[in-house]
């Protein structure tokens, strides 16, 4: 949802468009892509602090413009070069490596969690009970009536979760941030307590382990507060993100346990058919999502939004008057606060203290002319939606998207230098180019800016920024409950199966999203490949590998 | 026993290929998504051969008929795969962060013939072990105790088989040696026929020759991509 807003408009002001905004706004994903250049000279200039004002911002951007070498350190400064676009293209790529891996990891451990759950918990693969929104139970023998009842009740969950989306959007757009923030906090809240002391109670039940009641409050208190501290306020990138994929797990086995087994799969299908829709069509809800937060340069809300590398500001490390100041006007100062952290995103923690994501304060001592935003901004995502409702709307939202934070540690986001220096002018880039779209509002213009470019030039020299991958939180239910609902036929090759395209489809979109640079829907390519495969291995394969295998034959 | 059985049958399957792929692979992002992509390419030769013998109903029951065409639709992706990469290989050389990928093409051989040899172990097995873990036990009414430890070590000769025959077959590609490539469709399909044999609980007559092909096949493997003894000596004596 991000990105694309950035792209024209960077390109128009500076030189040489900034890749990196574009953005994958649909609910599958979004990726924002960062924009491949590098500052080769530029890295000194880049080294420069930016003002929050913005007219250091602007003063920056120039400096931003020069591209110099890319990773093969031949290519030319100068915006105008025609081998820019080939070096962005290839950074891109090699960005992408490593960033499909960091999607690979959580996206296999919460497929892990929920395959792990549904063998070894009874409670999950069996229902008596529905969800409010499928009426049809599908208990009647006849595949006809299945298939109706199926196609009726995804239709139905589908218009909520359109309805949701909407919803969303229309309160992004009107900034009612509170409310979007009391949303996701009530269904992070639920999910956390309630789906967990569930599910707790399931694997205690499962593993006949007694329990008192003391202990078990004992733990969902620890777990459950340390959880919305992570998720809503600030914590180690590691817990955050363990958290999150924690949440799309529980929020996967709710879907697979509630939901009747053929709708489960016309879900699925209709999921990621609204996915593509609401993502690529001009008007479609997701993407007016991830224009309308680029052009406030903010962050999508991060509750929603798996992110592969987390930049977490120092709070008190250097930040700038006049940002917090200009927070004050109404609407952007609601986002800066640390409540909505998801605005400022691409904030730069200044060093290397990236290391630091904890939000150490160590990054501060590197950099001293940083300004950091007196807020803390994660970009991370927030717990998903607890309700269905929320979880729908949620869902609707997943968005890879690649953007360019900012962090103290080269390595942490496995950029090399080189990167990092592109990153930071990027990020200058795409700050510049915000203030220069936003001129009219003047307080955004100053709270954004501030958050990203400055802190980044400053450490330049170390500091990368780091384009982290996000993914929605959507995708991973939804690849989740394709797995899950594949091995809950008990046969592992099916689940194997599902597993491989599905990280095969995921590969692709990455590929497609580096080749096109706009925002992709995540979904749509994985789940056709997984129901394919699923249903491929179950009726044809799966047959066959058991002769063979009663038979002890190799092949 | 059944959970120390289960056990003792996934490392014997799977710890050498998991060490490889933990210290060959793990590290670098690009091998990890070729690794996956050659999987996802035995999948689809699986999915062919599937079809074929789903549609000839009345060869269901001559798996003789199914593993010869498997064979040759593997070979088949192995090919297509070969054609993949090495159409690729400027834009991989581009990409990766290590150059080596690319530099010693050899890696991405043994890449992607690790990926089929780990998916072609994993779904021949995995089924087995899902079973191995109990709650019945092997041998007790009928059937051989020694099912599920041939099993795995057959899972493994194929995963190794998997890895030295890719090795050899982008070799022989791009030096067009066509022994090379005969050798490889010609052992795989001696040592899936072999495996038939499984069937009578002959595992001495199947496990013994599929060994020595595949300790045949390793050195074929080793010598291809530039092995000799000596580097061999040198690597053993950790010089």
């Amino acid at each position: 949802m991000d990105g694309h807003v950035n792209l024209p408009t960077s390109s128009s002001s500076v030189s040489v468009g900034s890749p990196s905004d574009v953005g994958v706004g649909s609910s599958g994903e979004h990726l924002e892509r960062p924009p491949k250049r590098q500052n080769y000279g530029s890295s000194s200039s880049n080294h420069q602090e930016h003002s929050d004002q913005p007219d250091a911002a602007i003063l920056a951007v120039p400096n931003v413009v020069i591209r110099n070498r890319l990773s093969g350190g031949g290519g030319g400064d100068g915006s105008g070069n025609p081998n820019q676009n080939e070096l962005e293209e290839e950074q891109g790529l090699k960005y992408g490596a490593q960033h499909v891996i960091k999607l690979f990891v959580p996206v296999s451990l919460c497929m892990l969690v929920v395959v792990a759950t549904i063998n070894s918990i009874s409670f999950y693969s069996s229902t008596q009970v529905y969800l409010l929104y499928t009426p049809f139970h599908e208990l009647s023998p006849e595949p006809s009536v299945k298939l109706w009842n199926a196609l009726a009740n995804s239709l139905i969950l589908m218009s909520v979760v359109v309805v949701m989306t909407i919803l969303l959007i229309v309160l992004y757009k009107k900034r009612c941030y509170r409310v979007i923030h009391g949303w996701l906090i009530l269904s992070s809240f639920m999910l956390l307590f309630i789906f967990t002391y569930l599910y707790l109670e399931e694997l205690l039940r499962a593993y006949n382990i007694p329990m008192d009641y003391p202990t078990a409050l004992l733990i969902m208190w620890n777990f459950g507060v340390a959880g919305m501290m992570a998720i809503h306020w600030q914590g180690p990138l590691r817990l955050q993100q363990g958290y999150l994929i924690f949440v799309a797990a529980l929020m996967a086995l709710v879907f697979i346990k509630y939901l009747p087994e053929w709708t489960a799969w016309a879900v699925l299908a209709a999921i990621s058919i609204w996915d593509l829709v609401a993502v690529l069509s001009p008007r479609g809800p997701l993407r007016i999502l991830v224009e309308t937060a680029q052009e406030r340069n903010e962050q999508i809300f991060p509750a929603l939004i798996y992110s592969s590398t987390v930049i977490y500001t120092y709070m008190g490390t250097h930040y700038t008057p006049q940002q917090q100041q200009p927070t004050t006007s109404s609407p952007s100062s609601s986002n800066s606060t640390t409540t909505t952290r998801a605005t400022q995103n691409s904030l730069a923690s200044p060093e290397t203290g990236a290391a630091a994501r904890g939000g150490s304060s160590s990054s501060t001592s590197g950099n001293p002319p940083h300004q950091q935003l007196p807020q803390q901004q994660h970009p991370q995502q927030q717990a998903l939606l607890t309700d269905d409702n929320q979880a729908l709307a949620t869902e609707g939202m997943p968005l890879v998207t690649f953007k360019t934070n900012l962090r103290g540690n080269a390595e942490a986001a496995g950029f090399t230098q080189e990167w990092s220096a592109n990153l930071s002018e990027r990020v200058a880039r795409r700050q510049i180019e915000v203030q220069s779209t936003q001129t009219g509002s003047g307080q955004r213009s100053h709270e954004y800016r501030t958050v990203t470019a400055p802190d980044n030039r400053l450490s330049a020299g170390e500091g990368q920024e780091e384009r982290g991958i996000k993914l929605g939180l959507g995708d991973f239910i939804f690849y989740s409950v394709l797995v899950g609902k594949a091995s809950s036929y008990g046969d592992w090759t099916t689940t194997i199966a599902c597993f491989v395209a599905i990280l095969i489809g995921l590969c692709l979109t990455l590929l497609l999203l580096a080749i096109w640079r706009k925002a992709l829907p995540a979904l749509p390519i994985s789940i056709t490949f997984g129901l394919i495969f699923c249903f491929a291995t179950s009726v044809v394969v799966k047959p066959f590998m058991e002769n063979l295998s009663a038979k002890q034959v190799f092949i | 026993m059944t959970l120390p059985e289960f056990f003792g049958c996934t490392f014997i399957a799977f710890g050498p290929p998991f060490a490889l792929f933990i210290f060959t692979i793990g590290h670098d992002p690009v091998r990890i998504i070729i690794l996956i992509a050659a999987a996802f390419f035995w999948l689809l030769s699986l999915l062919l051969s599937s079809l074929l013998w789903f549609a000839v109903i009345p060869l269901r029951d001559v798996l003789a008929f199914g593993v010869i065409f498997s064979v040759i639709f593997q070979e088949c992706f192995r090919y297509i795969i070969y054609r993949i990469l090495r159409s690729t290989e400027q834009g991989l050389h581009a990409v990766a962060e290590d150059t080596r990928v690319t530099d010693n093409k050899h890696i991405l051989a043994y890449v992607s013939g690790l990926g089929f040899g780990i998916i072609s172990g994993m779904f021949a097995l995995v089924n087995v072990l899902a079973d191995m873990s109990g709650p019945g036990t092997m041998g007790l009414k009928g059937g051989s105790e020694f099912f599920f430890i041939t099993s795995a070590a057959q899972a493994l000769s194929i995963i190794l088989l998997h890895t030295f025959w890719s090795v050899i077959f982008f070799n022989a590609f791009d030096t067009n040696n066509y022994l090379h490539i005969g050798y490889v469709v010609g052992s795989h399909l001696f040592v899936s026929l072999l495996t038939l044999l499984n069937a009578e609980a002959l595992y001495i007559a199947t496990l013994l020759p599929n060994y020595i092909v595949t300790v045949l096949t390793g050195v074929l493997a080793f010598k291809v991509a530039g092995g000799t003894s000596r580097s061999f000596r040198k690597f053993i004596t950790c010089q």
